[in-house]
């Protein structure tokens, strides 16, 4: 009996992650249709999807696995440019808006999936320090390379360099489509509001399916206790990259939702940079690590006000790069875990509950 | 000749290299955790000179022993504020992402102070080095001074963990904790110490690398101290020697890569090492073996 309750605590907290997506967004669709929602706040709705998409696949390494991925900006960088890439090779031949969007999503979730699992071959014998030193070179040689790529296209087929754009050796009326630092331009502008909702729920049903199945469980006793895990059969490997792909996968979606966002796309330290991997990071803590609602909640109230508090620009990292630090000495250093156990609300109603049954 | 060109100003960034990896390697060794900060304070080393010598006039030298003092109290402040609160905490995470938070935190920082507008460093180094083989090969002060007080740091810390009761608590330290407490060792004091070392070493490395490379920005530390922990890695983390002998290496696979491979590349390649000496040697060239145990 005791089990099927439990079973349906968590049903019922996943029930509310999704209302609150839900909710949240017919409330932003009646204030667009009112016209009382600014232009600057609308076009803010789209990089709330992203990094919601982006904290929901962070989350799942950091809180679900367990381990430190300092690389997922070079995941949504491949979906970025997989996505966009596909979208100028297609622009002609599909003239649905919506049917090449989904495939282009779908192109740069499968690219995305595909560098996870190349990665995640060295990465994941790793753990700990290790693993984060080297997801972040991951993440900047994607970045590097990606400025030196060239990409063409004519009909006998594609081109592709890593010397300029001269290399490409175009035939006539042939169009470059990536050129090397200068990135990618004029993609199509496909993402809005409500295919980003969509993919968030997608994204939701994905994680929380997936903490919920057997694999699931699998994994977080991989993060519990590696060593026991395996003495009792669980394949480490298999289980950890399963997560770590679809983490992957999840990054390029966002990837792909922010390339199409955007009319020139470029790959940069701004935006597919080490910063960007810890800016998600800091969703990630803020929220709440293995908390999927709390990612939801930090990554779209940490998108938003920065906006909101434009004369504090300046001070915007110092004030990440605080929070950061407090958030993981309130959290898990010993002492406060003690002085928290002591003084914690639930503990002295419990007191009180017992004195007056008493 | 340009290939020895080449090969000795590799030594010479490779030097620079070894002298932050060692801070990286000893801190790993004794406090089993990464110092996401320490290439930051590289910069703060470099900034201090910077504000002393060229904003305030003093001269170089005084800027030096300056950001030495500046920096040995700054990492135990961070050590003491930061990283001890999280000794023991449950989730080896927690001390990673804070660091990562204090790297974070010195670079902006710095941004606000400084700005983001590189400024350019004069180097402490007056000397404009020699010329050999009819001026053929140029060698210039900062990489014979680079290289000579890399030598100099290496023997000195060396000979310090062997022969000073500091240096062997610092062994006995990284060895076993416990234990090392049991025997009287203040467990606390030495990680402190060897936070205060690492620190000071980065204020040199700083200063070293600016001079070499005379733009100065907040972001200055970051590359050369994740490429220092690269070369802590490569030579064997926790070894004194390994830092040595790995920042060398990377610092001329770095500079032939740039020189012969691509510009653009030569970061990715060195990334690349990384990848390929973990997948092959996990422990690094000098590194020892440890065998986990439940």
């Amino acid at each position: 009996m005791k089990k099927t309750s439990k079973a349906k605590n968590l049903l019922k907290g996943d029930f509310l992650t999704y209302l609150l997506v839900i909710v949240v967004y017919a409330v932003f669709q009646f204030m667009i249709a009112n016209g009382s929602l600014g232009s600057l706040y609308e076009g803010l709705l789209v990089p709330v999807c992203i990094y919601v998409i982006m904290a929901l696949a962070l989350n799942l390494v950091v809180g679900i696995v367990g381990e430190l991925s300092l690389g997922h900006a070079g995941f949504m960088c491949v979906g970025a440019f997989s996505g966009a890439i596909f979208s100028k090779i297609t622009a002609d031949m599909i003239t649905t808006d919506l049917l090449r969007f989904v495939l282009a999503i779908l192109v740069g979730a499968v690219t995305a999936a595909v560098f996870g699992f190349l990665i995640g071959i060295p990465v994941l014998r790793l753990n700990g320090d290790y693993l984060a030193i080297v997801t972040l070179a991951f993440g900047e040689i994607i970045k590097n390379v990606m400025n030196v790529i060239y990409l063409g296209v004519d009909e006998k087929g594609l081109h592709f360099s890593m010397k300029d754009e001269l290399a490409l050796n175009l035939a006539e009326g042939g169009k470059t489509i990536v050129k090397g630092p200068q990135g990618i331009i004029g993609t199509p502008h496909n993402s809005t509001f409500t295919i980003g909702v969509v993919l968030i729920l997608i994204t939701l049903v994905i994680v929380l399916n997936l903490i919920h199945s057997r694999s699931g469980r699998a994994i977080m006793a991989i993060r519990d206790n590696r060593i026991a895990a395996e003495s009792i059969g669980i394949n480490i490997t298999k289980y950890k990259m399963m997560a770590f792909v679809i983490s992957a996968a999840l990054a390029g979606v966002a990837g792909v939702l922010y390339s199409h966002n955007i009319s020139s796309l470029q790959a940069q330290p701004q935006n597919f940079g080490y910063n960007m991997s810890i800016m998600i990071l800091v969703y990630v803590v803020l929220g709440g690590i293995g908390n999927m609602r709390g990612s939801i909640i930090a990554a779209a109230i940490l998108t938003v006000l920065p906006e909101m508090l434009r004369e504090f620009q300046d001070y915007r990292m110092l004030m990440y790069a605080i929070v950061l630090i407090l958030m993981m000495l309130f959290n898990w250093a010993p002492a406060c875990r003690r002085f928290r156990e002591r003084y914690s609300l639930k503990r002295i109603f419990a007191k009180k509950n017992t004195k007056e049954a008493q | 000749m340009s290939f020895i060109n080449y090969l000795i100003s590799g030594i010479s960034l490779g030097s620079i290299y070894a002298i932050i990896a060692l801070g990286y390697t000893m801190v790993y060794g004794i406090a089993k955790m990464l110092n996401f900060a320490h290439g930051d304070v590289i910069m703060v080393g470099a900034f201090t000179v910077y504000t002393v010598s060229r904003t305030m006039g003093m001269n170089p030298i005084i800027g030096v022993l300056l950001s030495v003092v500046v920096c040995t109290v700054l990492g135990m402040l961070i050590e003491r504020v930061a990283y001890k609160p999280l000794r023991g905490a449950s989730s080896p995470l927690a001390v990673l992402i804070t660091a990562i938070g204090v790297s974070y935190l010195l670079q902006n920082l710095a941004l606000l102070i400084f700005g983001s507008t590189p400024v350019s460093f004069t180097s402490v180094i007056p000397w404009k080095g020699i010329s050999l083989a009819g001026g053929k090969l140029n060698i210039s002060g900062v990489t014979i001074v680079t290289i000579v007080a890399c030598i100099i740091i290496m023997a000195g810390l060396t000979s310090f963990i062997r022969h000073s009761k500091a240096g062997q608590a610092m062994l006995a330290v990284s060895e076993d904790k416990g234990a090392a407490q049991l025997m009287g060792i203040n467990v606390n004091g030495t990680i402190a110490l060897t936070f205060a070392i690492g620190s000071a070493l980065a204020a040199l490395a700083g200063v070293l690398l600016c001079s070499a490379y005379p733009s100065l920005t907040p972001y200055t530390g970051a590359m050369p101290g994740i490429k220092a922990f690269v070369a802590a890695v490569f030579g064997g983390i926790g070894s004194v020697p390994g830092a040595m002998i790995g920042g060398i290496l990377l610092g001329i696979i770095e500079n032939l890569s740039k020189a012969y491979i691509s510009q653009q590349l030569s970061d990715a390649i060195v990334f690349a090492v990384l990848i390929v000496v973990l997948l092959i040697k996990p422990t690094g060239i000098m590194g020892k073996n440890i065998q986990e145990k439940v």
